[in-house]
């Protein structure tokens, strides 16, 4: 049985590692779609180059450990979604050709450069409105799917997208701030105080409508008032990033902004447990037989998911450092 | 007309997986190849084999960059269109494709960045080890994903507790005796296609008279190894044929388009299945036992035919009757060439025989086409079932689709790929159409996960990295 939570715990992490990781470079692409000098944005591209399909793994791993683990999930999550989910998927093909064709021709440049900055506001929107329709509790009888195509499609739902948009675009601006120099830098800089107050404006509003509507997630956090310690550090991050940006100490927003993105994901997660699909679906209820967790477990667990780990490291360490002094390829 | 998201699902599922087949059935020939080029420089010293290593891996670098992205969109698929096969099938078919999706990122996260950025970096021997890796990952990936399709064709190794499909015995499910003869059949499937690429892309430099000694080595080596494996290839085609005619009766019917009970069974060579009166026009047929003969082994040899078969049970039969003759028609192309281009070879006459060589440049496809169309006969032949005998494709679509949505989506798909395709196969052309030159251009990029880099810039990229200075 452990091994249902070793796999809970895994797919949780994979989901933080991909919202924080994809979650700026996708940031930096909607950013992109506001810069207009070819200089800068070929600098954001080279910000976010060594990193961007890496971070998209954590996306497929999630994929893969859900269709594996949680097959129910899968099966429930991903019809919900359907058209939200093939936008992404489409998106991130886009996005991952434009980047490398973007290189190869002067005159199509510009049609790559919207599929970039279209694709990584489609995936971003995608993701904040697929939570906010989780938290209004997808309709499942029987552990299927069974509400209608356009479901997700609420107001709640769609201001979450924007959410996410403005989150992404924030953690985005944290990493342009820390990766890059001069001008550009100063531009980041200037966004991101916009950038803060739009998403707490947004998560204001979700709350209160949250509030208004009476959410099930309330209910839990009225019956375990601990869980409000996630939220307050949440909201100590959003302080240190504000402090962040008026020192201009560069490596702070980017390294404020994940904590509160982080601290809001197990905030979500808390009030989700030990459910999957809120609130219908367990944990328990959705994982694959044993025989199917211990044979995953032995390649997957023990090999692969330290492997990316390591892998992802390697990476940053690597690539550390302000982009015009690596200047590996673009800068 | 109504839309009917069982047939649209099906038709995107067709598209999306065509068009990621023929990239991995491409790089793992290509990985092989490579691996093998290195391997020779290293043991001879001789330049020509670097300049073949060099050339290759950019063609390598871009088909693997398609491939990765055009496999994130298969991972989804499953959820997203057959969620009733993905929650029945969970269990059994989620960590066969997960271990696949594991093994091709170990690969792009390892010894692919070596590979693609690393020769400068690390010592000659360590470089052919990674050449090495590289081509056994793609063995291995192809491995889970052989084993999750033979498990489909051939459901073992489960049991049904409570309605639901529970693995039991992983032995049983990832090697059984249906996968040993499907894998090979794919792995040689994919060298064949690469080595006819090779094949042409020698012919076409010797056809317009340059890059001639790198032009000799690819005929030399892509000649050889299709000239001895086609034989091994039809072999184990054959052998796949008993596994169908052992636990698919319905889809060796169809493939023979064999209407009624035979004993000993003729053989439909050709001919139009006309399904509604259950007979075949303009038929050219070889009379019995050849049919026995073929399927069997066996002069004698009772074959069984669609009448026998309910008609709910049955697949469509004209796509895997024609899928597979198209099939064994394109390796009797590689037979040819590669046969006669070797008896040309010998008798010192290849480089002066221009319509062989003109033969010779039209068959690259011959492998991607045989590839495809293997595939649409195993999978079109499995039909009505997703998983043979246990789950039918009508049951396993998402029950929640609607025609519409799937309409979207798939001219979503198809417009995406058209352009990305379009472009990418521009690419793949240049480089074909430039040839090995001496400037072996390796851009330092990234990592492994952005293979594309190591194909070397644009023209115009020089521009923009000054700019950005």
């Amino acid at each position: 049985m452990w091994l249902v939570y070793f796999w809970a715990a895994v797919i949780a992490f994979a989901i933080l590692m991909y919202v924080v990781l994809d979650g700026y470079d996708l940031g930096v692409g909607i950013l992109f779609g506001t810069m207009t000098d070819e200089r800068h944005r070929a600098t954001m591209m080279g910000a976010i180059a060594p990193y961007w399909d890496g971070n998209e793994t954590w996306l497929v791993l999630t994929g893969a450990g859900l269709f594996a683990a949680f097959p129910m999930v899968y099966a429930i999550f991903l019809p919900a979604f359907y058209l939200p989910v093939a936008l992404m998927l489409l998106g991130i093909a886009f996005r991952g050709v434009a980047f490398e064709f973007r290189e190869r021709s002067t005159k199509m440049r510009p049609v790559w450069d919207q599929g970039f900055f279209l694709g990584s506001l489609v995936i971003a929107f995608v993701q904040g409105a697929a939570i906010g329709a989780m938290v209004q509790e997808l309709h499942v009888v029987d552990g299927r799917y069974a509400g209608g195509g356009f479901d997700w499609v609420t107001p709640f739902a769609i201001f979450c997208g924007i959410g996410a948009v403005l989150g992404y675009a924030l953690l985005g601006a944290g990493w342009l701030v820390l990766k890059t120099d001069g001008e550009l830098r100063d531009w980041a800089y200037l966004r991101l105080p916009w950038l803060l107050g739009g998403v707490v404006i947004v998560l204001i509003v979700v709350f209160v409508y949250a509030l208004a509507v009476g959410l099930h997630v309330f209910d839990r956090w009225a019956s375990h008032p601990l869980l409000l310690i996630l939220p307050f550090l949440a909201a100590l991050a959003v302080v240190g990033l504000a402090h962040g940006i008026r020192q201009r100490r560069d490596g702070q927003p980017f390294a404020m902004a994940t904590l509160a993105v982080a601290f809001s994901f197990l905030t979500l997660a808390a009030s989700f447990w030990p459910y999957m699909i809120p609130y219908t679906v367990t944990v328990e209820d959705a994982a694959s037989p044993p025989q199917t967790l211990e044979f995953f477990f032995w390649g997957g667990g023990l090999v692969v998911f330290p492997i990316v780990l390591i892998y992802t490291a390697a990476v940053f360490w690597i690539f550390r450092g302000k982009v015009g002094k690596v200047a590996p390829r673009y800068g | 007309m109504d839309l009917d998201p069982l047939i649209l699902s099906r038709i995107q599922f067709g598209f999306t997986i065509s068009w990621h087949i023929i990239f991995p059935a491409f790089t793992i020939g290509l990985a092989a190849w490579l691996a093998t080029m290195e391997g020779m420089w290293l043991a001879t010293g001789n330049p020509v084999y670097r300049r073949l290593f060099d050339f290759w891996i950019k063609i390598f670098a871009v088909s693997f960059g398609m491939g990765v992205v055009t496999g994130i969109v298969m991972a989804f698929q499953f959820g997203t269109n057959w969620s009733v096969l993905a929650e029945k099938t969970g269990p059994i078919q989620g960590p066969l494709l997960g271990y696949e999706t594991f093994t091709a990122f170990l690969l792009e996260a390892t010894f692919l960045g070596i590979m693609l950025v690393g020769r400068d970096r690390v010592s000659p021997r360590l470089y052919f080890f990674a050449c090495c890796m590289v081509s056994l990952g793609t063995l291995f990936s192809s491995f889970w994903i052989m084993a999750n399709n033979s498990w489909m064709q051939v459901p073992v190794g489960h049991q049904i507790v409570d309605g639901k499909i529970v693995p039991s015995d992983w032995g049983a499910i990832i090697a059984g005796p249906v996968f040993l003869v499907r894998w090979p059949h794919m792995l040689l499937a994919a060298f064949l296609t690469t080595s006819m690429c090779v094949i042409a892309t020698g012919a076409w430099y010797l056809l317009r008279g340059i890059h001639r000694s790198e032009a000799r080595g690819m005929m030399h080596w892509g000649m050889g190894l299709a000239a001895v494996l086609i034989p091994v290839q039809l072999f184990i085609g054959h052998l796949n044929g008993k596994y169908v005619v052992h636990h698919q009766p319905s889809k060796i019917a169809a493939i023979e388009a064999r209407w009624h009970d035979e004993k000993p069974a003729s053989e439909v060579l050709l001919a139009w299945p006309d399904e509604e009166n259950r007979r075949n026009l303009f038929a050219i047929t070889l009379p019995p036992p050849f049919g026995s003969l073929i399927d069997s082994d066996s002069l004698s040899a009772a074959e069984v035919g669609l009448d026998s078969i309910p008609r709910e049970d049955w697949p469509p039969v004209a796509i895997p009757f024609f899928a597979f003759r198209i099939m064994v028609g394109m390796g009797l192309i590689m037979l040819a060439v590669s046969w006669f281009g070797n008896w040309l070879r010998f008798r010192g006459r290849l480089e002066t025989t221009r319509w062989f060589l003109w033969c010779a440049f039209l068959a690259f496809p011959s492998g991607f086409i045989a590839v495809l169309s293997g595939w649409v006969t195993a999978e079109v032949g499995r039909q009505p079932w997703v998983v043979f005998g246990l789950l039918r494709t009508g049951n396993a679509v998402t029950p929640t689709l609607t025609g519409p949505q799937v309409l979207a989506t798939l001219l979503g798909y198809v417009v995406v790929y058209a352009f990305i395709y379009a472009f990418g196969a521009l690419y793949i052309y240049r480089l074909l159409h430039e040839g090995p030159t001496e400037a072996g251009v390796r851009h330092a990029p990234a990592t492994g996960n952005r293979p594309m880099m190591a194909a070397g810039p644009a023209e115009t990229a020089t521009g923009t990295a000054a700019a950005a200075e």
